[in-house]
C-alpha cells in the first residue's frame, strides 16, 4: 500500500517538475467502507484537467467504487462511507456540509449500461439543465443541440428529438447519456465502463468522441479494456484489491511499467 | 391421451424398463385430467354466472334505465339514472382522494422511508387494510362521519370506497417503482438531481404504466363494493347530486331491488348488475392494455 502511494507521489512530482497543468481532483489518504469491508486503501492521487485518466485493474479492485466516491454516488446507499481527502479544485468534497447535488453537477457520471430516462431525446437533455438553469425556449433548443453535437449524436437524432430515449440504439442510447451529462456544462466527467455493452463501431465513435471532450473537460474513465486506455488516456492507473498499485503517464506505464505486478495485468499474464 | 402405445423392439424404446415408463404415462395423464377437471369447474361457474346475468340483464337494457329514475313502489318502468349517476359520482370522488395519497405513500415506501421503523409498520398496517372485511370498513365510517354529523352521505361513501382504494393503489405503486432499476434513479442523481425531482420525475415517469394499472384495479375493486356503502350514502330514490346527503348507487340499488317483490324492481337490479360487471370488466381490459404499453417500450 505504502508502495503503491509513493510511486503516486514520485508521480506527481514529476509531473509538477515538468509544468503540466492544474490538478481537477486531488485524492489524498482516501479509505473507503462497504459496512466493514475495506474497499479503497490509502489512495492518492491527482487528476489532471483536461487530460484522460484511465483506471485499470480486475474485478473488484476497487476502480470503479473510486470513481463513485469522486462524486459521492455512495452517498446513496447507506454503509457505504470514505474517510480521508478529496478535494475538487481546491474544496473538501468529502465534508458533511457540501452540497452533493450542486457537486454531481460539476462532476457529471456516465454509466456502464445506457441509462436514457423513459422520455424524449429532447427532454433527456433538458432534464439536467433545468436543473439549475432557467433558459427561454431557443436557448434550450440551443442547448440540446449543442450538447447533442457535443456527442456526435446530433446528426441521427434531429429529426427524432421528440421520441423516446428508449428507441434509439444501445450506442446511440450511450451517447444520449454522455450528451446529457455534457449539457449540464460539468467541468469533469466520470466515466465507468462507459462501452462494455457496446459494439466495436459504436465504441471507436465513444472512444473518438473522449478524445474530443477532453479539449474542454477532465474525464476519469473505469475501463475493462486495456487497448482502450492505452488509446484515449493520458494517464493511467492500476489498481489492485483496493489498492492503487502504479499511476503514471499512460505511455510510459504501458511500455515500461515500474511493477511487476502491473507489468502482469497488462501483458495479460494476471494470475 | 397417451397415443403412443409402447411399442417393445423399437429403436426409440431401447432399453427403456417398460412398466416405469407406462407408469409414468399413467400418472401424467391423471394428473392432466385432474387439472383440466379442476379448470373446468371454475370457467363452468364463470360462464354458468355471465350467461344468467346476460340473459336476465339483457332485457332491462334500454334507453329509459338510463334515463328515468328508480321508480316508487307500486310503480311500473323506471331506470337506473340516479344510482348510475351517484355511482359515477362517488367512484370519481373516491379517485381523486385515493389516487394522490395513495401514490405519496407508495413513493414514501420506496424511495425514502426503506426499511426504517415507521416504513415498516405502514407497510404492514396497510397490508391488513387490504384484507379489511370491506363491512368493517363501512362500519367505522358510520362510526366517525354518518354518526357524528347525523346523515347519510355521499362524501361518507366516497370515504369507505377511498379507504379501501388506498391500500391497493399504495402497495402497487410501491411494488412497481421498485422494479425501476437503480440504475436509472443513479443516473439522474448523477445529473445533480434532488432525490424529490427524481422520485417524481425519473423513477415514477419509468413506472407510470405499472402505477395506472394499480389505480384502475383498485376502482375495479371499489365500484362493485355495496357493504361500505350500506352504512354510508345509503340510497336515495330521487335523482341527487348533492353528494353532502344520502346518494343512490348501483350496488346498493342492486342489493335492495333483487329481494324486493316487484318484477320490474327485480329487473332492474339484473340490468345494474350487468352494467357494473361490464364496468369492472371494461375496466381491468383497459388495466392490462395500459400495462402492456411499457412492455413495448
Amino acid at each position: 500500500m505504502h508502495a503503491g502511494s509513493a510511486e503516486a507521489d514520485a508521480a506527481v512530482a514529476d509531473r509538477e517538475g515538468a509544468g503540466v497543468s492544474t490538478n481537477a481532483i486531488e485524492v489524498r489518504n482516501l479509505n473507503f467502507f462497504y459496512g466493514s469491508f475495506q474497499g479503497l486503501k490509502d489512495i492518492n492521487l491527482d487528476i489532471i484537467e483536461r487530460k484522460v485518466t484511465a483506471f485499470i485493474g480486475p474485478s473488484g479492485c476497487g476502480k470503479s467504487t473510486l470513481l463513485r466516491t469522486l462524486n459521492r454516488m455512495y452517498d446513496l446507499y447507506p454503509g457505504q462511507r470514505a474517510e480521508g481527502q478529496i478535494s475538487f479544485y481546491g474544496e473538501n468534497i468529502l465534508a458533511a456540509d457540501s452540497d452533493v447535488n450542486l457537486l454531481r453537477s460539476r462532476i457529471g457520471m456516465v454509466f456502464q449500461k445506457p441509462t436514457p430516462f423513459p422520455m424524449s431525446i429532447y427532454e433527456n437533455i433538458a432534464f439536467g439543465v433545468r436543473l439549475y438553469e432557467r433558459l427561454s425556449k431557443a436557448e434550450m433548443d440551443e442547448r440540446v443541440e449543442w450538447a447533442l453535437s457535443k456527442a456526435a449524436l446530433w446528426n441521427e437524432a434531429k429529426d427524432k428529438l421528440n421520441q423516446s430515449g428508449l428507441s434509439l440504439s444501445g450506442g446511440q442510447q450511450q451517447r444520449l447519456c454522455i450528451a446529457r451529462s455534457v449539457a449540464v456544462k460539468p467541468s469533469v466527467v466520470l466515466l465507468d465502463e462507459p462501452t462494455s455493452a457496446l459494439d466495436p463501431i459504436s465504441t471507436a465513435k465513444i472512444e473518438e468522441l473522449i478524445n474530443e471532450l477532453k479539449k474542454e473537460y477532465t474525464i476519469a474513465i473505469v475501463t475493462h479494456n486495456m487497448q482502450q486506455a492505452a488509446r484515449c488516456s493520458d494517464f493511467t492507473a492500476y489498481m489492485y484489491l483496493g489498492e492503487l498499485m502504479e499511476y503514471g503517464k499512460t505511455d510510459e506505464l504501458f511500455i515500461k511499467p515500474k511493477r511487476k505486478e502491473t507489468e502482469d495485468y497488462i501483458t495479460g499474464r494476471f494470475g | 391421451m397417451s397415443n403412443a402405445q409402447f411399442k417393445s423392439g423399437s429403436t426409440m424404446s431401447k432399453g427403456v424398463d417398460r412398466g416405469l415408463f407406462n407408469q409414468r404415462k399413467r400418472a401424467n395423464a391423471i394428473g392432466l385430467s385432474l387439472s383440466m377437471i379442476a379448470m373446468g369447474i371454475g370457467m363452468v361457474f364463470l360462464f354458468w354466472i355471465l350467461s344468467v346475468l346476460l340473459y336476465k340483464g339483457f332485457s332491462a337494457i334500454s334507453p329509459s334505465l338510463f334515463l328515468e329514475s328508480t321508480p316508487a313502489p307500486g310503480t311500473e318502468g323506471g331506470g337506473l339514472a340516479n344510482p348510475i349517476v351517484g355511482s359515477l359520482m362517488i367512484v370519481a370522488a373516491c379517485t381523486f382522494i385515493s389516487t394522490p395519497i395513495g401514490i405519496l405513500a407508495g413513493i414514501y415506501l420506496s424511495e425514502y422511508g426503506g426499511k426504517s421503523k415507521f416504513a415498516e409498520v405502514t407497510r404492514f398496517v396497510t397490508d391488513i387494510m387490504l384484507s379489511a372485511p370491506s363491512i368493517v370498513i363501512g362500519l367505522f365510517v358510520y362510526a366517525i362521519i354518518v354518526y357524528q354529523v347525523k346523515s347519510f352521505s355521499g362524501w361518507a361513501g366516497t370515504v369507505a370506497l377511498a379507504l379501501i382504494a388506498i391500500p391497493v393503489v399504495v402497495r402497487t405503486t410501491e411494488n412497481m417503482l421498485r422494479l425501476v432499476p437503480l440504475t436509472l434513479r443513479e443516473a439522474a442523481y448523477a445529473l445533480g438531481a434532488p432525490k424529490w425531482k427524481v422520485a417524481l420525475s425519473i423513477t415514477l415517469t419509468a413506472a407510470k404504466s405499472g402505477v395506472i394499472t394499480g389505480i384502475l384495479l383498485a376502482l375495479a375493486r371499489v365500484s362493485g363494493e355495496t357493504a361500505p356503502l350500506l352504512f354510508t350514502a345509503l340510497n336515495n330514490q330521487f335523482f341527487s347530486t348533492d353528494m353532502t346527503s344520502p346518494m343512490a348507487n348501483l350496488p346498493v340499488v342492486i342489493f335492495q331491488f333483487a329481494m324486493s317483490p316487484y318484477d320490474n324492481w327485480v329487473d332492474l337490479a339484473w340490468g345494474g348488475a350487468l352494467l357494473i360487471t361490464f364496468a369492472v370488466l371494461g375496466l381491468n381490459i383497459l388495466a392490462r392494455v395500459v400495462f402492456r404499453e411499457k412492455v413495448k417500450v
